[in-house]
């Protein structure tokens, strides 16, 4: 076994309306920072140990499926990397 | 009948649910969520709050619990089961309905009254109401928008799974008559079967004639007398 960190990384799909990101963007704008978009994500990192990087990235995949992401209003990607 | 509260951890309108049940003759009590389920619960309830903080996603949490295995399975062999606010989160994260009910538009905790077209009257939710009524039913929520994808709403529209949408006072469905942004002005919404509903407003606190402007929730409750 082999000790990995998952990263998990979910954000709203393309199109969905973002009014914490829009908020902060405001919030950015109002302090004089010129930008032209803003997207916001939230990233789970996840330690865990597996035979190898493959069933590591297949293991953070089911829990993205299962709970870290709502399949409805969110796309993933799941990074793997030895820790 | 016995109706079962199903009170998780940071649920706050359980007891508001039994009172307004109550209020109906409607036997009811609130199940603590590890006892799971009573034998005898012919309806179900899952009332709002603010479950596990809403970590992650509003609903994520209470959604993955062991009882809502129990609930899911009843909901399949035709015990009516309703969601409210928190409770409607909860439905949509475990698959009991379609959709998700995520941040306001306005980014804001809002807790305003609103008013509800009823879309279908042939519903035991909506059996009191005529086609088209106009109800008052307070909302208090800050992830109320309703999002679904544009294929799952077209299912859901040509299904006739829309059980309430926001309206003005004449019923007309406006975007200035939507308080959080929701897709299509989708307020509640039915499951698979009829007799399985969520919605964001709160008919339990439009019930109880003490309680002040509008008595117009007293009718969805009324499914479980």
């Amino acid at each position: 076994m082999t000790a990995y960190t998952a990263t998990v990384t979910v954000r709203l799909k393309r199109g969905v309306l973002d009014p914490e990101a829009e908020t902060t963007q405001q919030a950015l704008e109002r302090l004089g920072f010129e930008l032209s978009d803003l997207r916001s994500a939230d990233r789970f990192e996840v330690d865990l140990d597996a035979a190898d990087a493959g069933e590591a990235a297949d293991r953070a995949d089911e829990m993205a499926e299962r709970l870290l992401a709502n399949p409805t209003i969110h796309d993933y990607d799941v990074a793997v990397a030895e820790r | 009948m016995t109706v079962a509260v199903v009170q998780f951890g940071g649920s706050n309108c359980d007891r508001d649910a039994v009172r307004a049940l109550d209020h109906l003759g409607v036997d009811a009590e609130r199940v603590w969520h590890e006892d799971g389920l009573p034998d005898d619960a012919e309806g179900i309830v899952l009332p709002g709050g603010f479950s596990y903080g809403d970590y992650l996603r509003a609903g994520a949490m209470a959604a993955r619990a062991p009882i809502m295995d129990e609930v899911r399975a009843a909901a399949e062999e035709g015990v009516p089961v309703i969601g409210i606010c928190n409770g409607a989160q909860i439905g949509s994260e475990s698959g009991l309905t379609p959709g998700a009910f995520t941040t306001n538009a306005s980014a804001r905790f809002q807790c305003e009254p609103v008013r509800l077209r009823v879309e279908r009257a042939d519903t035991p939710w909506t059996a009191a109401y005529g086609e088209g009524d106009v109800i008052e039913v307070p909302i208090a929520h800050g992830e109320g928008r309703f999002e679904i994808s544009d294929e799952a709403h077209a299912d859901l529209v040509d299904d006739d799974r829309v059980l309430f949408r926001y309206c003005d006072a004449d019923g007309n469905v406006t975007d200035a008559a939507n308080p959080n942004g929701s897709t299509d002005n989708v307020a509640g919404v039915l499951g698979e079967r009829e007799t399985v509903a969520v919605l964001m407003p709160h008919p339990e606190r439009a019930t109880l004639p003490d309680l002040g402007r509008s008595t117009d929730g007293a009718g969805i409750l009324a499914a479980f007398a």
